[in-house]
């Protein structure tokens, strides 16, 4: 996205990507939370917006970051790092470098360890605040982003952060635009060489592909065969329920107006 | 009084007596009653259940012995005995711990979510494995809560922490407060749940404020004497297809069902207090408050706060009326949606959806069982209805009976009026 002609200088944003996997095929891809990163950025008035990937330039994962530049980018920059590598230091570095004020990056990657710690440490390191799980970004304004947050269950809540910061997307982020095939061919994917280091832990981990995890099992713990029959017989049941009869309207309202305050439902 | 039974052989052997004297007196000392009323089962001295085969049944109306098998009779009399045993659970009190395991729970509405419960069965296993020196299981919440059982779910140390500081999204705070103790007690395992509600941000902060690599995704635990910890873990990593065989670190974030939930034991929750008071610092991020979000827009599997109807709705503008007010999602029976009165998203229940409210207001439903499977995970259930005998006021924990269309309308005015005296106020 260009720069809007605006008298104050433009906010540098970063995106972070990285490559997917899909989940059926295996095949790399945008990794799905880093390309709503990018149509969040998208939604930024008169930001300046780079796209910075830490990983090797192979036939894989070409075309999945080539996907990124089809969302409407002349250029991303890549920092060459081997398989297996710990890519913190390379972009702690190169975001200390060009100074950004805002850093999106999705919770977790859909490949390797896949923890989801990378824009902590990151933000640790660079000793800047971090928001995760953003659904939409609502204004930047002389140096504070008003961010929205989303919770779970389809809740909202509304942050104010100082920039410089870094935040995660959510699920609940703009679905991405589709990636256009003719950008994405011309896009340039400029390859910085740096130095690299090793990630020891994870090389010694076994990693298998994921079992199907045991489903917990109802257990009841009844002294006489009478009881777990019972338990495993009855309906869902309450228990000790309060029922109201012969109450007027308002009295009966008036109790269920206690309950949801109690339970904190009513705003 | 102190929990050891101490058997008085003459008053057991007075007991046995019918003709002595004091039998009468022996046994209401005894606290067995007369008569037909005579226990058949108890606890004996060392805790094994006694029974007694000739005091089970009563004397019918022909004069032969009945023994009610069906649960009619003996069945309250099993329940008030489950109960008692459940406030007699063994009571474990460790003193002097070895070491401990400190677990941060979401506490979701301020209550202990199943996540949370299960997290804290991980932390036993944890400060159990070693009878020897066996570690306390330290709890850490923040902000005010409505738990109270933290006994059961087998929380040794409370440290409850409150304050204007960090209520509310306040992570910079929280996670000052998780240094500082930390840094006070250094406990040995630090467990967070891998959750939306709060525990997987938390946790990956502390993890880079301490510097530690964590471990997360962690669904499974087993000992190993090789590990440092001396546990191994199954995590699971890059986006839900791999698992990772590794170590146990000092820091992890455990998924869902990681561990069976404590249930046989109770526990000191003994509240603590920091050392010293905790670091005043500017936190960055400032907590606007919650949005008001469209709750139609809401997906119903996710809605916080459903009003449902069914077939004994009548008056519906009235129903889509309450619904905006009390801001919640709007759900249906089956019924209702048949009929054309609410679109077909909307159902509830086994061929509809299945919801996950904290509060479920069921008016005019009469409770169906695919209805009632749809909504077995929602905490509070309110049912408004005139059939006093129906299922729904069985599973409901709190049942109006009477006219839907008129409480409401009450339910309505009386938010109404709550909200004219909050912007008065105001």
């Amino acid at each position: 996205m260009r720069p809007e002609s605006h008298h104050d200088a433009p906010l540098a944003v970063t995106v972070l990507v990285s490559v997917g996997r899909h989940p059926l095929t295996g095949r790399g891809r945008r990794a799905d939370q880093d390309a709503r990163g990018v149509e969040l950025s998208h939604t930024l008035t008169g930001a300046a917006v780079e796209l910075l990937h830490a990983g090797r330039l192979d036939e894989g994962s070409e075309a999945a970051l080539r996907g990124y530049l089809g969302m409407g980018f002349e250029s991303l920059s890549l920092l060459e790092q081997p398989a297996g590598a710990d890519v913190l230091p390379a972009l702690a570095e190169a975001l200390e470098a060009s100074g950004p004020q805002l850093v999106i990056a999705g919770e977790r990657a859909e490949q390797g360890e896949g923890s989801g710690l990378l824009p902590y440490l990151l933000a640790e390191r660079l000793g800047w605040p971090l928001v995760s799980g953003l659904a939409a970004v609502e204004e930047v304004k002389e140096g504070v982003a008003t961010l929205l947050q989303a919770l779970p269950r389809g809740q909202r809540r509304r942050l104010q952060v100082r920039l410089p910061a870094i935040v995660t997307v959510d699920a609940a982020a703009p679905a991405p635009r589709q990636s256009a095939f003719g950008p994405a061919r011309r896009g340039d994917v400029d390859v910085q060489a740096v130095p690299a280091r090793d990630d020891a832990d994870l090389a010694q981990w076994q990693a298998q592909s994921a079992r199907k995890r045991p489903k917990r099992l109802k257990i009841v713990k009844a002294a006489s065969a009478r009881d777990r029959f019972k338990a495993a017989a009855a309906k869902a049941q309450g228990g000790g329920g309060q029922v109201l009869t012969e109450v007027t309207p308002e009295e009966g309202a008036e109790a269920i107006f206690k309950l949801l305050k109690e339970e904190g439902v009513l705003r | 009084m102190s929990d050891i039974r101490r058997r008085d052989p003459r008053k057991e052997w007075i007991a046995r007596n019918r003709l002595h004297p004091q039998h009468l007196e022996v046994l209401a000392a005894l606290g067995r009653g007369t008569g037909e009323e005579a226990a058949s089962e108890w606890m004996g001295p060392h805790g094994l259940i006694r029974r007694n085969p000739r005091a089970v049944g009563f004397i019918g109306p022909n004069g032969v012995k009945r023994i009610d098998r069906s649960g009619a009779q003996q069945g309250q009399r099993a329940g008030g005995a489950r109960a008692s045993a459940a406030a007699s659970k063994p009571r474990v009190e460790i003193a002097a711990p070895a070491f401990l395991v400190a677990v941060v729970p979401d506490m979701a509405g301020g209550r202990l979510t199943g996540h949370d419960r299960d997290l804290l069965g991980l932390a036993r296993q944890l400060a159990d494995a070693d009878p020897a020196a066996r570690g306390a299981v330290l709890a850490v919440v923040f902000g005010e809560h409505k738990e109270d059982d933290f006994e059961g779910a087998g929380v040794d140390r409370l440290l409850h922490l409150t304050g204007p500081e960090i209520d509310g999204f306040a992570p910079e705070a929280r996670l000052g407060a998780l240094v500082a103790m930390d840094r006070a007690w250094g406990p040995r395992h630090w467990l967070l749940p891998d959750s939306k509600l709060g525990g997987a941000d938390l946790g990956r902060r502390l993890a880079a404020r301490l510097g530690e690599r964590p471990a997360t995704g962690v669904w499974q635990l087993e000992a190993d004497g090789e590990a440092p910890l001396g546990w191994r873990c199954t995590a699971r990593g890059a986006a839900g297809t791999l698992d990772f065989q590794r170590p146990m670190p000092r820091l992890v974030l455990a998924l869902a069902e990681c561990a069976e939930p404590v249930s046989e034991t109770r526990h000191a929750a003994e509240p603590l207090a920091l050392p010293e008071a905790l670091p005043i610092q500017l936190s960055r991020i400032q907590d606007l408050g919650q949005v008001a979000v469209d709750p139609a827009g809401v997906a119903l599997s996710e809605a916080e706060f459903i009003l449902s109807a069914g077939n004994g709705v009548r008056d519906w503008d009235a129903f889509h009326h309450a619904a905006e007010m009390l801001g919640a999602t709007e759900g249906a029976s089956r019924v209702a949606v048949d009929d054309g009165f609410m679109a077909r998203d909307r159902q509830v229940g086994a061929t509809g959806t299945w919801v996950t409210a904290r509060v479920y207001v069921a008016v005019g439903i009469s409770g169906a069982i695919q209805h009632l499977q749809g909504i077995q995970t929602c905490d509070k259930v309110v049912a408004i209805n005139m059939d006093p005998g129906c299922d729904m006021i069985k599973r409901a924990d709190l049942a109006v009976i009477g006219d839907s269309a008129k409480v409401l309308e009450a339910l309505v005015a009386l938010v109404e009026k709550s909200r004219e005296e909050k912007r008065n106020a105001a």
